[in-house]
């Protein structure tokens, strides 16, 4: 169970068995299109508010991970669920028209592995033997709440992200067919002053250095272990500072290849998004829709997904105050991997 | 690859102080040209000036308007231009562009409470767009107000201004 310091082992090899992803257009023109369950023409996607239109995200995610996975609705268990939005409403609405017991997390745009790792730890427990974890972000309700209204025009700085508008969610199991959970590490909350909220990839990258070092030194595994190590959201200014990082601490990040979520799911010479995407739905729909694909492809056996969470709100960076970031990590293996 | 190694690792902590690395993640932020942002802001505030001239020539001569009375519709002229492209979706695509050419004309007042209007009509009439369309544009109201009166103050003081 405990393994090392803030690390969890899952023994008991809990199995993801179904999972889903929608998207908007700009993730739709990226070049991860093809993996995705369901891509959005339009980001109102016909619905009366940008709030609406980031549920219905979640909620068609929910339903096609259900039917990917082979089940019915009322054999879940739990759902855990957390997302950017004021009281996670994202979440709680989904999860009333999910109609399935439910706990609410919030860990900003790291809520993807957050949740990932409580289902398998209660699945690992036998607390649970079928749970969804799942999140969203749409970029649209994110910049109303954190930026400017969407129309408005202020020139973004070169190191702003661009919010995902996607959701992901994968169910967890205790048998099934299906890429296996194998551990998960649960990051500090780390804060080194950075206080431009335009620059989150500068902000979120010592989290993410933090939990990757904690990951190794609890569970004695090397970069090398793993096909594939992944950030949620650091984007082209926080993933190179990430690496520059832990190669300066000693970690040999160069036996592995070293990727970035919000790096993968825009072509970011081509699409404007300045550094890169975020959010929620960021590490979600990469994880969920291209990377458990290539691990069913046999492409790659083991990864280790760390995303990476800004734990600022509109009235903190307001007041002066720095940003808190956070990384959780969850290392996801072919079956008989 | 599925190999473990069970090699015990002790990674340190970081070694830098938040000032250190503040020092260091503003260097590795892409740079922002200054000038080439200068240039087009230059441009495009420019060419929206130029184009509140030629409104304001049309009203002159078409309308047969005294150049005093054209004013008064050439910045609602603007104003209505601006609104429209913030409604299509387009002005915030300019602004990337454009930076402070985009945002100091009146066009870029116009866009701020439209911007605002837009977003927070889900919200109802009156808390969400009368509660928010000067969200932003209120700030630039107060402070001109403000400024207003201690220009007004310096005037009275020195005997320049007024009638």
């Amino acid at each position: 169970m405990l393994r090392g310091k803030q690390s969890w082992w899952f023994e008991n090899r809990p199995v993801i068995i179904g999972e889903a992803t929608v998207v908007g257009p700009d993730e739709g023109d990226g070049p991860l299109a093809a993996d995705f369950d369901l891509v959005h023409p339009e980001l109102d996607m016909q619905q009366k508010s940008w709030e609406k239109a980031e549920r219905l995200l979640l909620e068609q995610a929910s339903e096609f991970a259900i039917q990917n996975a082979g089940i019915e609705r009322d054999q879940l268990q739990f759902y855990i669920g957390g997302d950017l939005m004021n009281q996670i409403i994202s979440n709680s609405f989904a999860a009333r028209s999910l109609g399935v017991p439910y706990l609410g997390v919030f860990g900003a745009c790291s809520t993807s592995m957050e949740t990932l790792a409580l289902a398998s730890l209660i699945v690992n427990s036998g607390a649970g033997s079928q749970v969804l974890a799942g999140t969203c972000s749409h970029n649209c309700t994110a910049e109303k709440q954190f930026r400017y209204p969407t129309e408005y025009g202020s020139q973004k700085p070169p190191t702003a992200q661009y919010t995902v508008t996607g959701a992901g969610a994968a169910i967890v199991a205790n048998k099934g067919e299906g890429p296996v959970v194998e551990c998960a590490t649960i990051g500090k909350v780390i804060d080194l002053g950075i206080t431009d909220p335009f620059n989150m990839g500068g902000a979120m990258a010592p989290a993410a250095v933090d939990t990757i070092q904690a990951h190794f030194n609890d569970t004695g595994r090397s970069p090398g272990d793993y096909d594939l190590i992944v950030t949620g959201d650091l984007a082209g200014v926080g993933h190179p500072i990430a690496k520059e990082l832990l190669l300066k601490n000693g970690v040999p990040m160069n036996d592995t290849v070293f990727g970035d979520c919000g790096l993968m799911v825009y072509d970011v010479q081509k699409q404007k998004v300045q550094a890169g995407g975020s959010g929620c739905g960021c590490s979600a729909v990469v994880t969920y829709g291209h990377l458990l694909k290539r691990i069913k492809k046999g492409e790659l056996k083991r990864i280790l997904v760390v995303a990476t969470g800004a734990l600022l709100s509109p009235l903190s960076f307001q007041q002066g105050e720095s940003i808190p970031c956070i990384a959780h990590a969850v290392a996801i293996s072919a079956k008989g991997g | 690859m599925a190999t473990k190694s069970k090699g015990r690792h002790n990674y340190k902590k970081m070694s830098m102080s938040p000032k250190e690395y503040q020092a260091y993640a503003k260097t590795m932020e892409p740079p922002r040209s200054i000038l080439a942002n200068c240039l087009k802001a230059f441009v495009f505030g420019g060419a929206v000036c130029v184009l509140g001239q030629v409104i304001q020539e049309m009203y002159v001569h078409l309308m047969g308007m005294s150049e005093e009375a054209a004013s008064n519709p050439t910045v609602a002229t603007l104003i209505l231009i601006s609104v429209i492209l913030t409604s299509l979706g387009v002005y915030d695509k300019i602004a990337q562009w454009a930076g402070a050419g985009s945002a100091v004309p009146v066009t870029g007042f116009a866009n701020s409470m439209c911007s605002a209007a837009l977003e927070h009509r889900s919200e109802g009439l009156v808390l969400g767009v009368g509660g928010n369309m000067f969200k932003l544009a209120g700030s630039v109201i107060v402070f001109g107000t403000v400024a207003a009166f201690f220009v007004g103050i310096a005037h009275l003081i020195l005997g320049t201004g007024g009638q």
